[in-house]
């Protein structure tokens, strides 16, 4: 990649550190309430970075929105989309979610929804 | 709120909330100006332990999708509190508090696209701060529902003079609620979805 900030200064570890410069995943459509859960098992973990041993450990009980793994880890939306985007490409991580969730849901879902509303608890 | 140095490791704070993966999810927008009461109604309706994310944000709008807005001495991080309701085995609501001040028009957009719809809080001691936000949720065509979050010695008045007011579509709902209430909170998420059920199928 040849993408890099014209103004560097030292300090943190930047963001693009850990996203290795990459701005634009080739699957850069993580919505806040995608799920996430672990695929393949078995896979060698040694080429991952930090970041994403840290969201493969906090999925391993189970499936988490990427909105709760960004609380979880304290990584910005922006950043750990392109984490997920990586392991995803490297078949650590799946969802069966479509990615880009970009349609309001449908009537059947909204009825889903008002039936759940009146039966919880109050 | 956990820090670095907190006792509790992230795998310890999601224990317990994990989910299979399958579930259908949805996501609310919670929307409303400054203390009206966005945070609260989150906490009360969630079933697990409110989290908070946090967003870089620049003054300019930028694209969401891409990390040229990266802290430095231009940026701002903004905070997001949310909350997550099973409402079935397969059914699971996530309810984000959005802020509500213009700068942070990228977050709200990128957080809208998909969304189910927005219930806006609001206090009649400040409602001008919720025209705006209003304002925001048209212009991102995300239907919404108005609900007054009734504060001790807040104004009352009447739902005419507040529909005027906020400019109101007459088929768009306006509900009293107390946002710290669960029947009362639930309520108006219940009037917004039975509204939502009223418009036409083109509207998603």
């Amino acid at each position: 990649m040849t993408w890099a900030r014209p103004h560097r200064d030292a300090g943190l570890v930047r963001s693009y550190v850990i996203t290795e410069g990459r701005h634009d995943a080739s699957r850069n459509h993580f919505d806040f309430i995608t799920l996430v859960r672990l695929g393949a098992p078995g896979l060698s973990r040694t080429d991952l970075s930090p970041e994403m041993v840290r969201v493969l450990d906090l999925c391993r009980p189970g499936a988490l929105s990427v909105a709760e793994i960004a609380a979880h880890l304290h990584l910005p939306l922006c950043v750990l989309r392109i984490v997920l985007a990586d392991l995803m490409e490297r078949g650590h991580i799946t969802t069966d979610s479509t990615i880009l969730t970009s349609h309001r849901p449908d009537r059947k879902v909204l009825q889903d929804v008002l039936a759940g509303l009146r039966a919880l608890p109050v | 709120m956990s820090s670095p140095g907190s006792v509790h490791s992230p795998s310890s704070a999601a224990a317990g909330t994990h989910l299979r993966g399958d579930e259908t999810t949805v996501k609310v927008v919670v929307a409303g100006h400054l203390g009206a009461g966005k945070t609260t109604l989150v906490h009360t309706l969630s079933q697990i332990t409110p989290l908070s994310t946090e967003e870089y944000m620049t003054a300019a709008s930028v694209g969401t999708d891409n990390l040229d807005h990266l802290p430095d001495k231009r940026t701002t991080t903004v905070a997001m509190d949310f909350g997550r309701v099973s409402l079935s085995r397969d059914l699971v609501m996530y309810l984000f508090g959005a802020p509500g001040q213009k700068r942070f028009w990228p977050l709200l957009a990128d957080l809208a696209k998909g969304a189910m719809a927005a219930l806006v809080l609001v206090d009649t001691r400040c409602l001008a701060d919720s025209y705006p936000i209003i304002g925001m949720l048209e212009d991102l065509a995300l239907p919404y529902a108005v609900a007054v979050n009734r504060f001790d010695g807040a104004p009352i008045y009447q739902a005419r003079q507040l529909r005027e007011a906020m400019d109101l579509a007459p088929r768009t709902p306006l509900v009293v609620c107390d946002a710290r209430d669960r029947a009362s909170a639930r309520n108006a998420l219940i009037n917004l979805t039975e509204y939502l059920l009223t418009l036409p199928e083109t509207a998603a």
